[in-house]
């Protein structure tokens, strides 16, 4: 769990799981374009860090590796200390956040 | 593996044969798996049938691809429930057990073939889903948790 943690506590890091959650399966490269701000050294080890983490799974296919997106850990973190009943307040409470965000 | 996907990697504390029976027996999923129960003779090409188990209706049906026991399990299923989804292809699901440690199991579970706008849906299916098989596991009971 601390790696879990570590991970999470760089935004670089959270960019490259967002970047996975709107597209999963992504080579280095491609997300190396999508974090244009990041050098191709940088984006290596995050995802290095991410994958000893857990949330971060590499697939090989042919001659390239794609990066997927593994949520259990962090669903693990919300097990752990959300009850189900604040799950489904947070829930709703997240569901109005986007509609009041779109609306505006 | 057709993108998009979805992948989830879990270790739970149990062996592979635990595991297995876990995924390929009615009883079992209908204890973590939102009630549903799994039937099916598990010969490669033969029908895959989720039940509800409240009302024994049919919620979604497939086909085993792959049946290597303990290590590789593979089916179809599409939903048989919802009108809007009769016609939609069916989505396939992958799931390969190893070994971790002596009492450890790694489960990883690849869900592809889905179409985009289910992505989101099934992402809140897989996470209660496999928390409730790891608690099932590991403390013989399960979570209560609500969709």
């Amino acid at each position: 769990m601390d790696l879990v943690f570590k991970a999470l506590a760089d935004a670089g890091r959270r960019q490259l799981l967002d970047a996975l959650r709107e597209r999963n399966g992504q080579t280095l490269s491609e997300l190396c374009d999508e974090l244009s701000e990041l050098t191709r050294q940088g984006v290596t080890k995050h995802l290095r860090l991410l994958e000893e983490a857990g949330l971060v799974v590499t697939m090989r296919r042919g001659r390239h590796k794609y990066h997927y997106l593994n949520p259990v850990p962090i669903n693990e973190i919300a097990e752990r200390w959300i009850s189900n009943y604040e799950k489904d307040k947070l829930r709703a409470l997240s569901a109005l956040k986007a509609a009041l965000e779109e609306e505006s | 593996m057709n993108n998009p996907a979805m992948v989830h990697v879990t270790y739970i504390e149990t062996t592979p044969e635990k595991l297995w029976a876990a995924l390929t027996s009615g009883a079992f999923t209908k204890l973590y798996w939102f009630g549903r129960r799994i039937e099916s003779d598990w010969k490669v090409g033969s029908p895959v049938r989720f039940y509800d188990s409240a009302d024994d209706s049919l919620t979604d049906s497939g086909e085993v691809l792959v049946y290597d026991e303990p290590k590789t399990l593979a089916y179809t299923f599409k939903n048989e429930f919802l009108e809007e989804r009769r016609d939609d292809e069916p989505g396939r699901v992958t799931f390969t057990i190893e070994p971790a440690g002596p009492k450890v199991v790694k489960l990883q579970v690849v869900h592809d073939r889905i179409d985009a706008d289910q992505v989101e849906g099934w992402r809140n299916g897989w996470g209660p889903i496999l928390a409730n098989l790891k608690t099932y596991l590991e403390t013989g009971h399960t979570l209560q948790i609500d969709l």
